[in-house]
């Protein structure tokens, strides 16, 4: 590990090589939206909010998989990127049918408070409407695909947390889906440890527990990170 | 003083919003100097007049009849504004769309047939009940809406910050606390 | 296996040769039409007419004008039957006395056949694939001992960026700068990969190849891994070709009983296995990343690059990947020398590409022409033209990545830059002729929606923009498009472009975007007037208190 200087949107900051850009920029307290990063899971790059210029490199990077670099001269506000971040939850908005009013994370939704921090006031593309159902067969859970924006938390703590392998992706293109198992009903997965960090790990209100009604659901995310501190430092700090 | 001439509106909605309007309490005594209500359901007028400044729109686009008015107010209007979260998304009354093709006879069926007690038949007088839309959705899908105002409703400080900037002559930005959907 | 065993069966083939042979085209397209019955009643006909001792019936990989098939050629006279059918046989036997045949006699001397060069494709219609002798006659698997026992690593590497050999999947990069960081790599696993899970509508030069040549293929991964340090390959072929997997089993299979692949090859230190993946048919995972983890026995998604897979591949370790048509450009290339492969082509683009012509032309097939060849030289000359006196509007190059180049371009030399500067591809090899009856709008559309359905679903543009611009392509398509929506349309194409996880979503607006800059009046005049009423301007009029 060296330590390395670099500069995030024109302020020069100090960082170790094995940092991503995202990872720096947190720590500067430097916003960079992201709905698929998850502290203490690996990076995938799914959703493309955390994408930032980078001096020389012609493409948009995704700060959540890039590494920080010597010298390297980072920017994650522009015109270009905001019209891109407000596009991109519009894609979401239109994709599936999140219908806040009446969703159980209304108020503690991320995709909800994302779409409002990027000024998101409506949504230019035609709604899909498209058909999805809810899995209410386990016996705390449930799942409603309608607002699942498939960032594969719940894949990921399940598999690397948990280590049950329980959720995984299904389907191609829109008709991707979160199915448990071998693409059987949540209940009768007999991996599933019911741990519900899948439910803490979710950003919308797509992973729930039953008898949470409108606005109710909330993530209690401490219990995730005391896991991953203590497997990842050796602290067992709650 | 020439007040601004302000109209409301209510299609396929809960009517929260409209509540939320009333919900302004005081406020709206100091509206009344400086608005003058020409179109609404709260106000006494059959028909939406010309020059209209404003008009808040709530609900969704749900039948044939919400479209010709939505056209009508459009041509008649300077500024629309799109009233709570059923004319910026469509919200719960686009839940239908989901039902699948047709669903503008599938929902009719599920309400007038189904779950009905006794004389069972879809209402369907030509003139009076107005031909449901094959789906349901939020006004922008239709005509140019020049502001939005999400919530479900918004609440009353949020449709009064939104007024007070109108009224100051500015182009009103939502934004922190004053843009949430739900 | 050493080099004296190499030539002996060398040897031994050629003398074995007969007077006449008669060379049945035995891959995908002819098969389709019936080969298979064609080729045994030539054999029957042959023993009919008592001429075993004098003529040879040879199955063998395709013979380029598909469209004519079941193609049958003669040797030594050269003469072609074309839409030969099995009850023609005994007619074609007569041929080589002097008889008339029952079947259709083409052109073999046609531009179609004329203008062809050919590298990668020099033993397809020549050799029977399901014969490793047949190979090896062809001076098969000598580079590989030339290679093996006679230079070392960093020299292969060296010739191979020497002859300037650059990526036949698409993109284009120098070939050997990739086997140099590979080689470079540390790691003491490494693997080489084929990518031959080819899924672009149109294109088979890889089916092509891998039904007629697989050895070739081989021999190519084979002094590929021993460059990079590799001892493990993989090919990665789509379930789609049945055909070709058989072939490649078989190959494989001949070339380890003959210790031409396994452990210490020609007697040196390298060893060298090959294992066939069968992919399940998700165009994503010819995108590299996404094919490693399929290989890894994953779902098929790609994932950001860096670090590419010459660094950090399957299983963590530095991988090579090559397309089918790279692999099979390596032992010629070891044959001839670099200089004489950086000879043909052009300055940028070295060497020969192959193409799938389709659409619609006269003669549909495969080709394979130096780089640097005029598109007009390809789709007139050698395809024909346009059937039925039609007129072509415009040539697609790359599928589904790649763009439509109209016919007033038609004199762009094929090659990287060129086409690059037209707004479309390379590409594998794909090629789609349209006429003037052809709506580009719904090419565009086509290609959209394969994008739409072919889209892993990991990254959001990828997966909910080619939605929407599918949408939006058919309602214009429609009639029903409005200056908004066509306006949409073009944000899209550059957001996904811009903001996709990998080269399907990067490259899904091209088709459209192509479109738009060549045949933009196609569009607009499908659009309807606006209903939208007048735009505010977001501000009351009289707002400001005139008071």
């Amino acid at each position: 590990m060296a330590a390395i200087t670099l500069t995030i949107n024109d302020k020069q900051v100090s960082a170790e090589d094995s940092q991503t850009v995202l990872n720096v920029a947190q720590e500067q307290g430097i916003p960079i939206p992201t709905l698929c990063h998850l502290e203490g899971v690996y990076d995938v790059g799914a959703c493309r909010l955390c994408l930032v210029e980078v001096a020389g490199v012609n493409k948009l990077l995704p700060a959540c998989t890039t590494k920080a670099a010597e010298g390297m001269v980072v920017r994650t506000e522009s015109e270009r990127l905001r019209k891109y971040r407000r596009m991109t939850l519009e894609l979401l908005f239109a994709e599936r049918n999140h219908v806040c009013a009446i969703c159980v994370a209304n108020g503690n939704c991320e995709l909800q408070t994302m779409a409002c921090n990027q000024g998101m006031d409506h949504v230019r593309y035609d709604y899909c409407f498209p058909k999805w159902d809810m899995d209410l067969t386990h016996e705390r859970f449930g799942m409603d695909h309608n607002r699942c924006i498939l960032c594969t938390r719940c894949v990921r703590v399940c598999w690397h947390i948990e280590g049950a392998g329980t959720k995984n992706v299904a389907g191609r293109g829109a008709r991707s889906h979160i199915i448990t198992d071998m693409f059987q009903p949540w209940g009768t997965a007999e991996s599933c440890t019911s741990c519900g960090k899948c439910v803490m790990a979710c950003p919308t209100g797509a992973l729930f527990e039953r008898g949470s009604t409108t606005a109710e659901m909330q993530r209690d995310r401490t219990k995730l990170e005391f896991i991953v501190t203590a497997r990842e430092k050796k602290q067992w700090i709650a | 003083m020439d007040r601004l001439k302000v109209a409301t509106i209510w299609f396929g909605g809960c009517s929260g919003c409209h509540m939320s309007f009333l919900d302004l309490d005081e406020f709206l005594i100091d509206l009344a100097d400086k608005i003058e209500i020409v179109f609404s359901p709260v106000v006494d007028a059959k028909e939406y007049p010309e020059n209209v400044d404003v008009c808040l729109i709530e609900g969704a686009l749900c039948n044939e009849e919400n479209l010709e008015w939505l056209h009508k107010i459009r041509k008649r209007t300077k500024a629309i504004v799109a009233f709570g979260d059923c004319a910026v998304t469509g919200n719960v009354p686009t839940m239908r769309n989901a039902l699948g093709l047709n669903n503008d006879v599938n929902v009719l069926d599920r309400a007038y047939r189904e779950c009905a007690d006794h004389n069972a038949g879809i209402p369907n007088e030509a003139g009076i009940v107005p031909t449901l839309l094959k789906r349901v959705v939020p006004i922008q899908e239709a005509v140019h809406v020049d502001l939005f105002l999400p919530g479900c409703p918004p609440p009353a400080d949020r449709i009064k910050s939104l007024l007070v900037q109108v009224l100051e002559g500015k182009s009103p930005v939502l934004e922190g606390a004053d843009l949430k959907f739900g | 296996m050493d080099l004296s065993e190499l030539t002996q069966i060398k040897e031994r083939e050629l003398a074995a040769r007969k007077k006449y042979t008669l060379r049945c085209c035995m891959a995908a397209g002819c098969v389709s039409s019936n080969s298979e019955a064609v080729k045994q009643e030539l054999e029957k006909a042959v023993v009919e007419a008592g001429l075993q001792d004098q003529v040879e019936v040879r199955g063998v990989g395709c013979m380029r004008l598909c469209c004519e098939g079941p193609l049958v050629q003669a040797d030594p006279s050269g003469m072609l039957f074309e839409q030969v059918d099995p009850e023609a046989a005994k007619s074609i036997i007569q041929t080589l006395k002097g008889g008339k045949a029952k079947a259709r006699v083409g052109d073999a001397n046609a531009p179609f056949f004329k203008k062809q060069k050919s590298i990668v494709l020099a033993n397809s219609g020549i050799v029977d694939p399901e014969r490793i002798e047949s190979y090896i006659a062809a001076d098969g698997y000598h580079a590989l001992y030339h290679v093996l026992r006679e230079m070392e690593r960093s020299e292969v590497v060296e010739e191979i960026v020497a002859s300037g050999l650059r990526g036949r999947g698409g993109a284009g990069f120098p070939t050997g700068l990739k086997w140099g960081t590979v080689a470079k790599s540390a790691g003491s696993r490494k693997f080489v990969v084929c990518n031959a899970d080819e899924g672009d509508p149109g294109a088979f030069m890889d089916r092509s190849v891998l039904e007629s040549d697989p050895h070739s293929v081989l021999e190519g991964m084979a002094i590929a891994a021993y460059a990079v340090g590799a001892e493990q390959g993989f090919i990665y072929v789509r379930a789609e070709y049945p055909l070709a997997i058989e072939r490649l089993k078989n190959a494989i299979k001949q070339a380890k009983a003959k210790g031409l692949l396994g452990a210490g090859i020609f007697e040196s230190p390298f060893n060298f296995t090959v294992d066939i993946r069968i992919g399940a048919g998700a165009f994503v995972c010819g995108e590299e990343t996404a094919l490693m983890m399929s290989i890894e026995g994953r779902r098929g998604t790609p994932r950001p690059r860096p670090p590419f897979p010459a660094e950090s591949g399957l299983w963590g370790c530095p991988t090579l990947i090559n397309n089918v048509e790279t692999f099979a450009n390596v032992a010629p290339i070891i044959r001839n020398g670099a200089q004489w492969f950086a000879g043909i082509g052009t300055e940028k683009s070295k060497g020969t590409k192959v193409f799938a012509l389709a659409g619609k032309i006269q003669n549909t097939g495969l080709i394979e022409v130096p780089m640097g060849t005029p598109l007009r030289t390809i789709v007139e000359e050698m395809g024909g033209g346009a059937p039925d006196g039609g007129r072509i509007k415009a040539v697609q190059t790359g599928g589904p990545s790649g763009g439509c180049i109209p016919a007033d371009s038609l004199d762009t030399p094929v090659d990287y830059e060129s086409l690059g500067k037209l707004g479309s591809i390379m590409g594998s090899g794909g090629m789609i002729v349209m006429d003037q009856t052809t709506n580009m709008v719904d090419v565009a559309r086509f290609f959209m929606e394969f994008c739409m359905d072919e889209s892993c679903g990991k990254c959001i543009p990828c997966r909910a923009g080619t939605v929407q611009m599918h949408h939006l392509l058919t309602k214009i398509m429609e009639g029903k498009g409005t200056a908004r929506d066509l306006q949409k349309l073009e944000e899209l194409c550059d957001m996904v472009r811009s903001t996709s996880l990998c080269g399907l979503g990067q490259t899904a607006p091209n088709p459209t975007l192509s479109t738009l800059r060549f045949f933009r009046h196609e569009y607009e005049q499908r659009l309807q007037p606006d209903t939208f009423g007048p735009r505010g301007n977001g501000k009351p009029a009289r707002a400001t208190p005139s008071a």
